[in-house]
């Protein structure tokens, strides 16, 4: 079963609606003792940062959702769900993160001309291969919402980048069985379709 | 930079489309999502749904269109008309819409603006700005509210900028003058607002050529182009639009 976590911020009904049409089951899971039965696991996110590990602390998902992780069962989150991911965050103000991959959320450094939130299509650049973009073009825009940015510290987390005015960025990130996306494939059509898809059938091995 | 969208618009009354694609090939004439999954065929790279006889009785059906039409498509969806509160806003951010158009309501009461920026964050707050020409005013353009009937005294671009400062993530600028008119979209005023703010501007109102489309981001400075009658019609495809906007060096989003 894949668990979609509710943690009362993210829209989960987009990412849920997706997986139906794609034909899996999926449960929204709102309480970590239930992880166990989840063979996969979607952290979805909306809103900020602080906020959002604050009510995933409240509700007990941090401990469960690190046991998860180490369990080396697929987890995917996306934007915040992706950042979440991170050590540190800063919007509004520092805190702590899942620590699943290491590195910080900072502000986007764009310049003052140029429009925040980062919002609508863009492309992207595979790092590397991964079996969540199998089959998906490399000559593909997907759907970005977003006025921070993850930080990785090591590199080679990197997934994939994506370059927004003159900054480029950790659009996507991986490692082991947990994988982030910036961008919301659950909005990006056909190919966000496709890594959708992919992540539902993956094993978590790269 | 992010790419150039194209979002098509449905206006909607009591839970059918008014104003739909006039084609054939569609079962059912106003279904919502029917047109919706059409221009997503088509090559929309986001959908703007507009209630346009939003009354109370009207608010259940909204949510009942909002709901089938996000389960629909994958692309995002922005909804307005009506939105009077931030109830009104959470409901159809739960039913599976990406962002809010609000227009009057905002005027009424601009903390509404920064409310709903707070709760629900600024990328899903659009705030739609109509205006007319009016000399007396600094920009030169007028706000006016309820459907473009009512003229508020206030300056429009003014108000674009405070809207953004209040934490709007998407302003929406339709000039009354040019409204669908199909003469073009109203450069002046899409540019008096894309200068005046730093946030993403959709153009609105008017389009009716290719040309329309292209002079928007370049002239205008918009990043979204939306646009009913010309699609509804069939004048132009949506898909076309894009092919041309390529072909004059924009960059629009390609499909997988």
């Amino acid at each position: 079963m894949i668990g979609i976590i509710d943690y009362g911020m993210g829209n989960l009904r987009s990412v849920y609606n997706t997986l139906t049409f794609l034909g899996f089951d999926s449960v929204v899971v709102a309480d970590p003792a239930l992880l166990a039965d989840c063979s996969r696991v979607i952290l979805p996110g909306v809103g900020a940062y602080a906020m959002a590990v604050d009510n995933l602390n409240r509700l007990g998902f941090f401990p469960a959702l690190k046991q998860f992780a180490q369990s080396q069962k697929p987890l995917l989150g996306i934007c915040l769900g992706m950042q979440m991911l991170s050590s540190t965050g800063s919007e509004p103000s520092p805190c702590e993160g899942l620590g699943l991959i290491e590195g910080e959320v900072v502000p986007m450094n764009v310049g003052v001309t140029t429009p925040l939130p980062h919002v609508g299509w863009n492309s992207f650049k595979l790092l590397h291969e991964h079996p969540l973009f199998e089959g998906v073009s490399k000559e593909v825009d997907v759907y970005f919402v977003h006025s921070y940015c993850f930080k990785p510290k090591n590199e080679r987390d990197v997934l994939c980048t994506t370059e927004y005015d003159n900054i480029i960025f950790a659009s996507g990130v991986a490692r082991g069985s947990v994988v982030g996306l910036q961008f919301h494939p659950e909005k990006s059509q056909k190919s966000g379709m496709r890594i959708l898809e992919n992540f539902c059938n993956w094993d978590g091995l790269c | 930079m992010s790419l150039i969208s194209i979002m098509p618009c449905l206006d909607m009354k009591n839970g059918r489309v008014v104003k739909g694609i006039h084609f054939t090939d569609l079962k059912e004439a106003g279904d919502p999502v029917e047109h919706a999954a059409f221009y997503e065929r088509e090559g929309a790279d986001e959908l703007a749904m507009l209630d346009i006889a939003a009354t109370l009785e009207n608010r259940k059906t909204r949510l009942e269109w909002v709901r089938n039409v996000s389960a629909a498509i994958r692309i995002p969806l922005t909804v307005g008309g009506g939105i009077a509160s931030l109830q009104d806003m959470e409901e159809v951010i739960a039913a599976g819409a990406s962002k809010v158009s609000m227009n009057s309501a905002a005027v009424k009461d601009p903390e509404l603006v920064r409310q709903a920026a707070a709760m629900f964050g600024s990328e899903k707050v659009t705030v739609a700005v109509d205006a007319r020409r009016n000399p007396a005013l600094p920009s030169g353009f007028e706000l006016v509210v309820s459907g473009g009937t009512r003229p508020v005294g206030q300056d429009a671009v003014a108000w674009a900028r405070q809207c953004q400062d209040l934490g709007a993530g998407v302003i929406l600028p339709t000039s009354m003058d040019g409204d669908g008119t199909k003469a073009g979209y109203d450069l002046e005023f899409t540019r008096a607002i894309s200068a005046a703010v730093s946030v993403p501007v959709v153009a609105s109102g008017g389009a009716g050529t290719l040309e329309h489309f292209y002079d928007a981001v370049v002239q205008g400075g918009a990043r979204i182009l939306l646009a009913a009658s010309v699609f509804h019609f069939r004048i132009l495809a949506i898909r076309q639009v894009k092919e041309y906007l390529r072909q004059r060096g924009l960059s629009v989003r390609l499909e997988g």
